[in-house]
Order: C-alpha cells, then sequence, then structure tokens
C-alpha cells in the first residue's frame, strides 16, 4: 500500500453506483429513498446487504439517520458516519472509507442519501440554528450568502450577469442530454437574465434546483473490486478543507477552500487540472463552478467568467462540466454531493450515453457544503490509471 | 468565564456598540467568543469599536409588493473584523463594495440591532 500525501492511492475502488427518484418521488420516506438507492447500488456492483459494513449517510432531517438506515436495512456496521459538512459529506466519505478500508477495519462501505423535500416538506425546519450574528439581518438562506461571494468576485474580476448565465445555460444543454435530468427545456442567456431575482445578482435561474432524489455508491479494495461486475473506479485522490460556517466568517469570498482540498487531492493522484477532461463540480448556484475552475487551478484566479462563456463548459466545450445537468437542472434535494459522484463513475465506465465525454481516464468530483464553507475534492480514474 | 452573546447584547442595549481585543496579541475580534481565532489567546477585553467600516459584498433581496426591498451586507471594520449587516438611510440597492460607512445602533421590534449608514 503506497501512501500518498496522506491518501492511500488507488487502492479503494467505488464498485457500485445508482440513482433513483429524480424529480418527484412522492408518498415514501426519506429513508425508503435510501434503502431503495443503496440495494440498486450493491446490485450494480453485484454485491449484497451482507457484504455490507460501513454505512456512511447523511439524512435530510434527521440527525441521527445512520442509526436509522443500518435498522432499515438489518445491518450491524462497524463503522457508521452521519457527517455534517452538508452537500460536500459524500466526497468526505469517500475519503474516510478509503482510509477505512485501505487499513483494514472495513471491507465494503455503503454511502447513501435519500430526499423527496419536494415532495415531502418537512416538518421540522432543519437540523440548524439560525446565526445570532446573521439572523437579525434577514439574508435569504442560503442564497444571499452565495449572493455575497458572487458581487465579490464581479467586483474584483468584473465577473458578468453572463458569465453566471452560461453557467445555467451550459448545465441546461448537458441535462438535455441525460433522460434522467429533470428539467429539460431549453434555456436562453436571456432567458437567465430576465428571471426574477431573488437575492441581487442572482435570478432563480441562477439557483440549483430543490426536487427530490436518491444516490448511493458502494467501495471496496482494489483486490476485490477487480473481480466484481462493473469496472471498479479507483479512488486515486480525496482531500477536504473547512473554512468557516457563515458567509460573514469567510475570510475571502473570492477563494474557497477548493484551493487546499484541490491541491491535496491532485497531489495525491499524481495529476494536474490540466490532464482532467471532466469535472464534476457543485453546482448550488452559477458562481459555484466558475470559484471551483478556479481554485482547483482550471484556469487562472479571477478568469472562470470569461472560462466559461461561449460554450466552453457545454457539450462540445473545451472542458466537460456536470454533464448530468447538474443542481441547476438535474437533481438537488437538499444535498447533492454524492449525485456528483455517480455521474464521474458512470463516465468513466462509458455508461452515460449521448452525454458520453470520449476516452475518459481521469474525473474530478468537487463536492461544496454550507455557505462554501466545506469544500471536498475526489479524484477518480479508470484501473489503467494505477 | 466571559459569556460572548449574553455581554455583548447587554452593550448593545445600552448603546454601545463593543468589539473584543486580545492585549498580547494586538488582534481585534467579531463576532465575540471566548478566545481569539487563530492564536487562541484567552486575554480577550471589550472595547469600543470605532464603528467605521467599509462595504465588503453586498446583496439586495427583492420582495414582492407592499412588502419593500432590502439589503443585507458584509462590512469590514476599520479595525479588522468582518460582519453582516444592513445599510440604512438609502435606497435599498443603492449600496456599493466600497462605500465607507458607519454603525448606528437602532431598534428593530423590542430589540436592539446593529446597522450601518453612509458614512
Amino acid at each position: 500500500m503506497t501512501y500518498v500525501n496522506g491518501f492511500p492511492r488507488g487502492a479503494a475502488c467505488i464498485v457500485g453506483a445508482a440513482t433513483f427518484g429524480i424529480g418527484r418521488c412522492p408518498g415514501v420516506s426519506a429513508v425508503d429513498m435510501a434503502a431503495k438507492v443503496s440495494l440498486m447500488a450493491l446490485a450494480d456492483a453485484g454485491l449484497s446487504l451482507a457484504d455490507v459494513d460501513a454505512l456512511y449517510t447523511s439524512a435530510p432531517f434527521e440527525a441521527l439517520g445512520g442509526m436509522e438506515l443500518a435498522e432499515y436495512l438489518g445491518i450491524t456496521p462497524k463503522v457508521t458516519d452521519c457527517n455534517r459538512t452538508g452537500g460536500s459529506a459524500f466526497e468526505v466519505y469517500v475519503q474516510q472509507a478509503a482510509l477505512a478500508l485501505a487499513a483494514g477495519l472495513i471491507d465494503c462501505a455503503l454511502i447513501a442519501y435519500g430526499a423527496n423535500p419536494a415532495s415531502n416538506p418537512p416538518k421540522t425546519v432543519g437540523m440548524t440554528r439560525p446565526s445570532p450574528w446573521e439572523a437579525p439581518y434577514q439574508p435569504l438562506a442560503p442564497v444571499s450568502s452565495y449572493a455575497l461571494a458572487t458581487s465579490r468576485h464581479m467586483y474584483q474580476y468584473g465577473t458578468t450577469r453572463e458569465h453566471l448565465a452560461a453557467v445555467a445555460v451550459a448545465a441546461r444543454a448537458w441535462a438535455q442530454l441525460n433522460p434522467e435530468a429533470a428539467v429539460r427545456d431549453p434555456l436562453t442567456i436571456d432567458q437567465v437574465l430576465s428571471a426574477r431575482m431573488v437575492s441581487t445578482p442572482l435570478t432563480v435561474r441562477d439557483c440549483c434546483l430543490f426536487n427530490d432524489g436518491a444516490a448511493a455508491i458502494v467501495m471496496v479494495r482494489a483486490d476485490r473490486a477487480r473481480d466484481l461486475r462493473k469496472a471498479a473506479i479507483p479512488v486515486l485522490g480525496a482531500a477536504h478543507a473547512v473554512t468557516h460556517r457563515e458567509i460573514s466568517g469567510m475570510p475571502d469570498l473570492t477563494r474557497t477552500g477548493a484551493v487546499f482540498s484541490g491541491t491535496q487531492a491532485f497531489a495525491q493522484a499524481g495529476v494536474t487540472a490540466a490532464d482532467i477532461r471532466l469535472a464534476m463540480l457543485y453546482d448550488a448556484f452559477t458562481i459555484t463552478p466558475i470559484l471551483f475552475l478556479e481554485d482547483l487551478g482550471f484556469c487562472a484566479k479571477g478568469e472562470g467568467g470569461p472560462f466559461v462563456s461561449g460554450g466552453a463548459i457545454a457539450p462540445g466545450g473545451r472542458l466537460a462540466v456536470n454533464t448530468n445537468g447538474g443542481g441547476l437542472s438535474c437533481v438537488h434535494p437538499g444535498m447533492y454531493g454524492l449525485f456528483l459522484l455517480v455521474e464521474a463513475v458512470r463516465q468513466l465506465r462509458g455508461e452515460t450515453g449521448e452525454r458520453q465525454v470520449p476516452a475518459l481516464d481521469l474525473a474530478v468530483a468537487h463536492g461544496n457544503g454550507g455557505v462554501l464553507s466545506s469544500q471536498a475534492t475526489v479524484v477518480l480514474g479508470r484501473m489503467d490509471c494505477l | 468565564m466571559i459569556q460572548p452573546e449574553a455581554e455583548w447584547r447587554a452593550f448593545l442595549a445600552l448603546g454601545r456598540f463593543m468589539i473584543q481585543r486580545s492585549p498580547s496579541t494586538g488582534a481585534f475580534v467579531f463576532h465575540p467568543r471566548v478566545a481569539a481565532p487563530g492564536s487562541g489567546a484567552d486575554d480577550l477585553e471589550w472595547v469600543e469599536a470605532a464603528g467605521t467600516g467599509t462595504v465588503y459584498a453586498v446583496t439586495t433581496i427583492l420582495r414582492r409588493d407592499p412588502a419593500e426591498n432590502y439589503n443585507v451586507v458584509l462590512v469590514d471594520l476599520d479595525e479588522g473584523p468582518r460582519l453582516m449587516s444592513r445599510v440604512m438611510e438609502t435606497a435599498a440597492d443603492a449600496v456599493a463594495i466600497g462605500q465607507r460607512v458607519r454603525a448606528r445602533i437602532i431598534q428593530e421590534g423590542d430589540q436592539p440591532l446593529l446597522v450601518f449608514v453612509p458614512a
């Protein structure tokens, strides 16, 4: 086992991946969805519940969701984790599961999430308390925090609303190639610009969807992965950084913790941004892929706006970004990070039909949590990258 | 032990905008804490804020009629710390990044609230 920058490069692989209930999934509970998609991911791998000895899940409105899902599935995990770094939790799970697999602590990790807040609105108001230092000013959570970061990026680097709109339009163009995406009607730059303004400079079309969906992946060590049903996708690097909780605590609103997580994950994997042709970047709002393209090194700081313009991250562009349609046009059920990983796995396996990135050997899945607070980067490859 | 939020609110109710300072490091701190972030210095003292600062980021929240739009800003205090607030006594959407502002304590409902106005 070789550890590179603290990570066991290639020791663990994603061997199963599934999504379920994207768009609307009425009449069931979140844990019903998480259980259903877990079984689908295990079947995809050719494994069963009896193989699972580690469970990683972040239930949307149940703080003790790990125990809830273990009971529901009837398993007795050695490791049960309910990470609370928001939408980035799932990229953190990949890091933690890879370490536990490499150490021999566990043999098979199930990472699962399900939520249907659109069909089954929560009766509680979530699991976070309002910040006493921000709530009196009534920012819209979380859009106003991202709007503040956007305002600063525009001020410092000349980023425009047209640049932001290009991110939404590219996501929609990819969604049109994904039969599973929830929103597939055409979208133009002008439609984004003229959409209802929510919290300046972000319109409703700059904001991700609020819909239903479930996803799961299964991880085992590489030696076992070779004998399973589908091509195993090794985890080449995984790193995480937290810089703050509330937006008023973010050191620099134009520079995220992806600078740290990306640098470390790419060093572990032995790659640079220039080697990567698929970037799955958490698009909670149109500003986020722009920030992450800069912070992960796909372009220089401040050049993210021009980088995404002119269809450059749309189908046929210079870099494939968010090929499932992203949180903006495919699915965003409260937390989205696991869907990034599933799409990267499907692309690396060559399973994505019309939207397939040809001859793909490397992909990055970058998760974001809170209000740019938590950043987690996972580099995935094909077995021949090892 | 210091009670960071309760003591800060008690000062605010008396019409005083206080921040913290660590004599050993010279660092100013907001929001109030039991120790300075980064250094962990636990010698924090209350000091009167100058009350002047610069708008670092701004957003205006659009509401349906008849509700009025309002802004949410991040202000960099001249002492260094950044905080969330609102700029009043100007059109909600007329606040610009880089604009100089000064603090004011108003009553909102039954609570004192720290806001800013154009300097």
